[in-house]
């Protein structure tokens, strides 16, 4: 245990330099950050000057050390916009992210077993053929498009005009295939204060309803990898010896099922999910950017369009961070769900 | 499958009696998505004679036409089949000269990236070593961050550097470099399998003991035998490098509005789906998913085909 | 009545290029406390058999035919609820390979105390003492630990009393036991049989052991089925048959093992393969194969490739050939012209 957690945390720091180099380097090679304080009229002498009191004149090495050392201290400077400490500005736009992420992931989750068990168990069955092809369409369809659907189906609405209107069933059945529309599709609305920086969607129906189509388009990303790969998974399985024990001994086809042929499943799903977070996070950027969802990833393109270094460093480190976290879950995770796998590492 | 020796017809021959062939023949929708892909290829080879008027040529576009919808919708109008985009532009022939776009830029990433993975790779299998270990470190930190938000991150820097203007003029150059860059690492972790694969093979061990160079026993021998997961692996990337272009454009990270691909259409049209045009931005959607989707069928049925792991084995 | 009996039994499995039919008119019984064997090279269609008892088949494999009677149940007709209270409860399984068979996420502790609830209305406390009762009937060492532990914490020979403390755990009136031993090493092997045989005596269980090893089902067993491409060629006593086998097929079997080879004389082997169970020949399914398919006179017997044979009583066994009374009275001057 020891062992494991002592490589992953050295892993955890070869990640953190690689991604702090990155961001010394892009906050040290792109913006000048002479020019942006003193303006393009200032002279050479009051720039020099600037640059020295900066120490923006010393060896690059120096210079990345002083930037590590503040990173370490969680200090990436002020935003340019915000005039406020960079980690700060992040604090307050990541709650939205989190819970945007956490909505998706918790419909993807309840959606995906359900139906990669069942168009396992049921192969030939018309709703799993259906519910596989789908999900094959499922993976060309890029974020922002489900996301765009979503709002013209469930927010704007359609108005279904193909029938003649002059008669009563033809205006019955485009009255049938209307849709109303009329979900929020732009911002959080007013999410609950809680506990100090945390405003929250989860506390008032108001707060869910507004969080429910970018959580969906999000999750509609996501469902259609982990319903193919629990699919995949469970038919394997459930060829398998042990479940054909399973029902050999007269359990409970529930219990074979959830318990027997599940668990194994999870494996691989954990191992995806691990990977897919990286992917989730890129995600974000795309939802937030379509439902102007006030996350830290609209907040870091905001910042691109603004040249806001201290920021972009700032979401990067943050990113990067969380990465290296939640990696290290998946793998404790992976972990306890596989005996197969001790925990100095090595499978037995 | 090298024609070079033999008359044409012999290797016409090969392939008409080749597994390959046999197995397209007994897959319906193989055939369908051959079908599919053959008539978009040629749609868009051809679409400076096809398409009904030249976006990019300004004297063809009047403003007054502008969100006219396609030919379903009452008030569309016959020149215009699928209407037309708030700048009065004929909406069929931006998707076709957009599509154009999103493809050039895919196949040249994927060219870019399998160059840059299939050399990576080949050292870093046939090398070992610390050559190995490093670059397989760097592989999976850059796989763990997502190639997505590798090519995002790059994007955004290559935007902060030199602002938007510069991609109106280079932007293909750029996407294609962004994303073949941050994708090197599949192909690098697919060759080098097969050079390990390989490498313990009895042909590799006579090569050298004839005292072949190295670098002849990787271009012709280690080389050839990785080819068909490379094949297999560009299709599935070249439908992802669509959708990350996408991706990037639709962040305002890829191609501008004045020469369009499918995402920066998209893009300009979202602002148009709350007065009631979806068509603007939802056509060339679908048309987006129809092109990755049927590029990732072939790469599905070429998998299941050419098996590239059983066939290792 | 019998406790088991199956009468006409075909499964069939319909496939794209046609249908494969892996047990073929099958009928035999097995008495309480009875011990039978079911002895045929690979792919004769045991394992099927054995598994279309309890109706798990794989997918596409159905019942196309026949009974299967367990004290007076009908178990093709039962709903699966009814089923379910029979597998593992009445009639339980021993699978080939003990590694692959128990669950490899779940502790040994589980499984087994999930068989017994799944059965019976019980505490966990209880459960777990029915389990730890059972294991130490196998001889498991140190049973309080093993319930905590993995199976592939445990070796083969050691997961192999498990599975067999589980089939024990619920009192059963019958074990299949599905190759029990293939999957073992050779002194472990012994182990398991005389460990199995001393069980099903001392609780009078039934015992239906399938096997490609005549050794093994000669030590374990009082009776013998001997298939061939799907079809029962020979029943009768264990003993009879091996020492006195009466179908061409079970005698060559026989006469390849290396317990009956001479002494510095190759083994007698029996020339050919056994069909694949999708083309098997017309008539016997045996005679391509069968040294007794020409006459003396060298002519072949039309009867072996155009009709297939029934059973017929031949010394202590029943015996599915054309020519076995004719061939036995025959047999001594074949013998002489060897």
């Amino acid at each position: 245990m020891i062992f494991f957690l002592m490589r992953r945390l050295l892993q955890a720091v070869a990640v953190m330099f690689v991604i702090s180099v990155i961001g010394f380097a892009i906050q040290d090679g792109l913006g000048d950050p002479v020019r942006q304080l003193l303006g393009p009229t200032a002279t050479d002498a009051e720039s020099t000057a600037l640059r020295h009191s900066l120490g923006l004149d010393r060896p690059l090495w120096m210079q990345y050390l002083d930037f590590a050392g503040d990173a370490v201290k969680l200090n990436f400077g002020d935003s340019y916009f915000f005039h406020e400490p960079a980690l700060d500005v992040i604090a307050r736009y990541l709650p939205a992210t989190l819970e945007l992420v956490a909505a998706s992931a918790m419909i993807t989750l309840l959606l995906s077993v359900p139906v990669g068990i069942f168009c396992a168990i049921r192969p030939r069955s018309w709703l799993s053929r259906g519910l596989m092809g789908l999900s094959l369409i499922g993976i060309s369809v890029p974020v922002f498009l489900s996301a765009m659907v979503l709002i013209q189906l469930f927010s704007i609405g359609i108005q279904v005009t193909l029938f003649p209107t002059g008669t009563g069933w033809g205006q019955w059945l485009n009255q049938l295939l209307s849709i109303q529309g009329g979900m929020p599709a732009y911002g959080r609305g007013n999410p609950v204060h809680v506990w100090g920086v945390w405003y929250t969607n989860f506390a008032s129906w108001q707060g869910l309803l507004y969080l429910l189509l970018p959580a969906l388009s999000l999750a509609f990303v996501m469902l259609p990898l982990f319903v193919r790969l629990i699919h995949a998974e469970m038919l394997e399985v459930l060829e398998s010896d042990y479940v054909k024990y399973a029902r050999a001994r007269g359990l409970r086809p529930s219990r074979i099922y959830f318990l027997h042929a599940l668990k194994n499943t999870l494996l691989p799903v954990v191992t995806l999910g691990g990977v897919q977070i990286g992917t989730l996070v890129a995600y974000t950027l795309l939802t937030e950017t379509v439902f102007q969802w006030p996350g830290a990833g609209l907040m870091f393109l905001d910042a691109i369009e603004r040249a806001d270094m201290p920021l972009i460093v700032a979401y990067l480190m943050v990113v990067g961070l969380i990465f290296v976290v939640t990696n290290t879950l998946v793998d404790l995770l992976y972990r306890g769900l596989n005996p197969r796998v001790t925990l100095s590492g090595r499978a037995a | 499958m090298s024609f070079e020796n033999g008359s044409p017809s012999t290797a016409w021959r090969r392939f008409r009696d080749s597994y390959f062939l046999y197995r397209l023949q007994r897959d319906r929708r193989a055939q369908i998505c051959l079908l599919l892909f053959g008539l978009l290829m040629i749609g868009l080879l051809l679409t400076p004679w096809i398409a009904p008027s030249n976006p990019y040529d300004l004297a063809q576009i009047n403003l007054l036409d502008s969100e006219l919808p396609p030919f379903w919708i009452a008030g569309s109008e016959p020149g215009h089949p699928l209407g037309t985009d708030a700048q009065g532009r004929d909406l069929l022939s931006t998707m076709l000269y957009g599509a154009r776009v999103s493809l050039a830029i895919g196949f040249g990433a994927v060219l870019v990236q399998s160059l840059l993975g299939t050399v990576l790779g080949l050292l870093a299998g046939y090398r070992g070593g610390v050559v190995d270990a490093l670059l397989m470190r760097l592989a999976d930190i850059q796989l763990s961050f997502s190639t997505l938000m590798m090519a995002i991150v790059v994007g955004a820097v290559v935007k902060a550097a030199f602002g938007g203007a510069f991609y109106g003029d280079y932007g293909v150059a750029i996407l294609i470099t962004i994303i073949g860059l941050s994708e090197w690492p599949q192909y690098a972790r697919t060759v080098r399998a097969s050079v390990l694969a390989e490498k313990r093979k009895e042909y590799v061990e006579a090569a050298r003991v004839l005292g072949f160079s190295s670098y002849r026993i990787m271009w012709r021998h280690i080389l050839p035998n990785t080819l068909s997961p490379i094949l297999v692996l560009s299709t599935v990337q070249i439908a992802n490098a669509i959708m990350a272009e996408a991706a990037l454009s639709f962040l305002g990270l890829g191609m501008p509005e004045t020469k369009p691909s499918l995402g920066s259409l998209i893009k300009s049209g979202f602002d148009y789906l709350q007065s009631g045009s979806w068509w603007i931005t939802l056509l060339p959607g679908l048309f987006l998913v129809l092109l990755v989707l049927v590029v990732n069928l072939l790469g599905d049925w070429l998998r299941d085909t050419m098996n590239p792991r059983l066939y290792k084995g | 009545m019998a406790l088991l009996e199956v009468e006409h039994l075909d499964v069939r499995f319909p496939l794209r290029h046609g249908e494969i039919r892996a047990v073929r008119d099958v009928s035999f019984a097995l008495d309480r406390g009875e011990r039978l064997g079911i002895v045929g090279e690979s792919g004769a269609g045991k394992s099927v058999l054995a598994f279309s008892l309890l109706r798990l088949l794989s997918r596409p494999g159905r019942i196309a035919r026949g009974r299967v009677r367990f004290e007076g149940h009908e178990l093709t007709r039962l709903s699966d609820r009814q089923l379910r209270r029979i597998r593992g409860n009445r009639v339980a399984m021993i699978f080939q390979d003990p590694l692959t068979t128990l669950n490899p996420v779940l502790t040994i502790g589980q499984q087994m105390i999930e068989s017994l609830k799944a059965h019976r209305r019980i505490s966990s406390r209880r459960a777990r003492s029915v389990a730890l009762q059972k294991l130490r009937q196998v001889q498991v060492s140190s049973p309080e630990q093993r319930l905590a532990q993995y199976p592939h914490q445990l070796s083969g020979g050691l997961c192999q009393r498990i599975v067999i403390a589980i089939a024990l755990l619920l009192d059963p009136d019958i074990i299949i036991a599905d190759e029990p031993t293939t999957a073992l090493d050779v002194t472990i092997q012994a182990e398991i049989i005389a460990l199995l045989k001393h069980l099903c005596e001392k609780h009078n269980v039934g015992l239906i052991v399938i096997s490609h090893d005549l050794g093994v089902i000669g030590r374990l067993t009082q009776r013998l089925l001997v298939m061939y491409a799907g079809r029962i060629v020979e029943q009768g006593p264990t003993r009879a048959i091996i020492n006195d086998a009466q179908h061409p097929y079970t005698q060559g079997l026989i006469n390849a093992l290396p317990q009956m080879a001479l002494p510095r004389q190759p083994l007698a082997q029996i020339p050919g393969n056994m069909p694949s169970l999708s083309q098997v020949p017309a008539g016997c399914a045996f005679h391509p194969r069968c040294r007794y398919r020409l006459t003396p006179q060298g002519q072949p017997r039309r009867d072996c490739s155009e009709r297939v044979p029934e059973a017929v009583v031949s010394g202590e066994s029943q015996v599915a050939c054309h020519w076995v009374r004719e061939l036995i009275a025959t047999l001594p001057i074949e013998e002489e012209t060897i």
